[in-house]
């Protein structure tokens, strides 16, 4: 019998470089209000969002992906030559086919990679995370993109005032690569299909164009299960998380949940009874909820502007429509 | 088995956690909304606080019916009989 040859991995993956694109539109509350007859007061106090950013129509998914990607690939010093895989997490790539991973990884001059999208909603960023850190432990990829991009400004019905404060436009990147030490703890991930409604595009393309105005179908969302849910059930994951990867609460630097809503934020950080050391990703108050790009976003910035120092711990956590979830510790690049 | 007084201070206690209101404000006859200033997200946060602290279910549906404070201790005085 002839036997395989096996696959050949790296023993450990890391993050190498991470680089944000954040659309340039700076919409306040104001802007948004009248629409659904609410106030700057309210939003604010039911969100933490004071301006969310929005694309121009040049700012499209690909052209913000780029641009984040650039950025990451700098930071990281891996040329777009090394790049084998690019994987996007997105749910406002309007195309069903072909992915927008393939043309982005064209434009950034990568060297035919595998390429391709994730759909897993507010939580694809982590997974694209995951898939990269086994990919490349596994021996089907040595240095691989993952991007989290989003134009939620499309899909956001003006009129809803469940929805309409709430989501942004912008991209993350990050470039993963091999180390000799762990830089991506145990993914922690999973779905609860009986909840699929809470969070969705409110009816099938087909359905669409049936009707006699078609319109967008937009994201609609229950709020408080989505709150409920996430506030406590996702606590819970990040403190599995915490615990598969061998790291207590005290030992973390940085906590980077999904900025869906800053009263989750508050709500997870109590009930995960943070030390007052860690600091907690608020990027939502002026980029909104970028969906899979509000994680990199949030750690980019904290890079940036120096909250966050090269090989300090992060526990990421995100959740969203599926509904689904994903979360891991990994080192600050 | 709890008194109403009992189960309307440690539901006072909870609300004061959640939202800082005063407990002592957190009396029967007052509205969470009007009274008591605690927005639905806050209510989530006491309604899942309180199922922990008393063994009960409050499901989302019920959550609504729970106006005054005084409807919410009664709710959860049913459940634990129940």
């Amino acid at each position: 019998m002839t036997g395989l040859n096996p696959s050949h991995g790296s023993r450990h993956a890391t993050i190498l470089g991470i680089g944000s694109y954040r659309a340039s539109r700076v919409i306040p509350n104001d802007d948004i209000v009248d629409a659904i007859d609410s106030s700057d007061e309210w939003i604010q106090q039911r969100s933490g969002i004071r301006t969310r950013r929005w694309a121009t129509p040049e700012e499209t998914v690909q052209s913000m992906s780029v641009g984040a990607s650039r950025k990451a690939l700098e930071h990281s010093g891996v040329d777009a030559s090394q790049i084998d895989a690019v994987i996007v997490a997105t749910v406002s790539h309007m195309l069903q086919t072909p992915s927008a991973a393939t043309a982005i990884a064209h434009e950034l001059g990568t060297d035919r990679p595998v390429a391709f999208d994730i759909s897993a909603a507010c939580a694809g960023f982590c997974h694209g995370v995951a898939l990269a850190s086994d990919m490349i432990r596994g021996g089907s990829a040595h240095h691989v993109l993952v991007i989290g991009v989003e134009r939620l400004s499309d899909l956001t019905n003006p009129e809803d005032r469940g929805t309409a404060f709430i989501f942004s436009d912008g991209a993350g990147a990050v470039v993963v690569g091999p180390s000799d030490e762990p830089g991506i703890g145990p993914v922690v991930w999973g779905s609860d299909g009986e909840q699929f409604d809470l969070i969705r595009q409110r009816e099938d393309w087909r359905d669409v164009i049936r009707q006699k105005n078609p319109m967008m179908p937009h994201l609609v969302m229950q709020g408080n299960a989505v709150f409920r849910w996430a506030a406590f059930e996702m606590a819970k994951i990040a403190q599995q998380t915490l615990d598969e990867s061998g790291i207590k609460v005290e030992d973390l630097d940085l906590f980077v949940p999904h900025q869906a809503n800053m009263r989750i934020i508050d709500a997870m950080a109590r009930s995960m009874k943070l030390p007052a050391h860690v600091k907690i990703a608020r990027d939502i108050a002026d980029q909104g909820n970028a969906s899979a790009a509000s994680i990199p976003l949030a750690l980019d910035r904290m890079v940036t502007e120096g909250e966050a120092k090269s090989g300090d711990l992060a526990l990421l956590i995100a959740f969203g429509a599926g509904l689904s979830y994903a979360s891991q510790v990994v080192k600050v690049p | 088995m709890a008194t109403t007084e009992e189960v309307r201070a440690d539901l006072a206690e909870i609300v004061n956690e959640v939202a800082g209101v005063p407990a002592d404000d957190v009396q029967l006859d007052k509205s969470f909304v009007d009274d008591l200033d605690v927005d639905s997200l806050s209510m989530v946060e006491v309604v899942v606080a309180a199922e922990e602290k008393f063994d009960v279910k409050i499901p989302d549906d019920e959550v609504k019916n729970l106006k005054t404070v005084g409807d919410a201790v009664a709710y959860i005085e049913r459940a634990q009989n129940g």
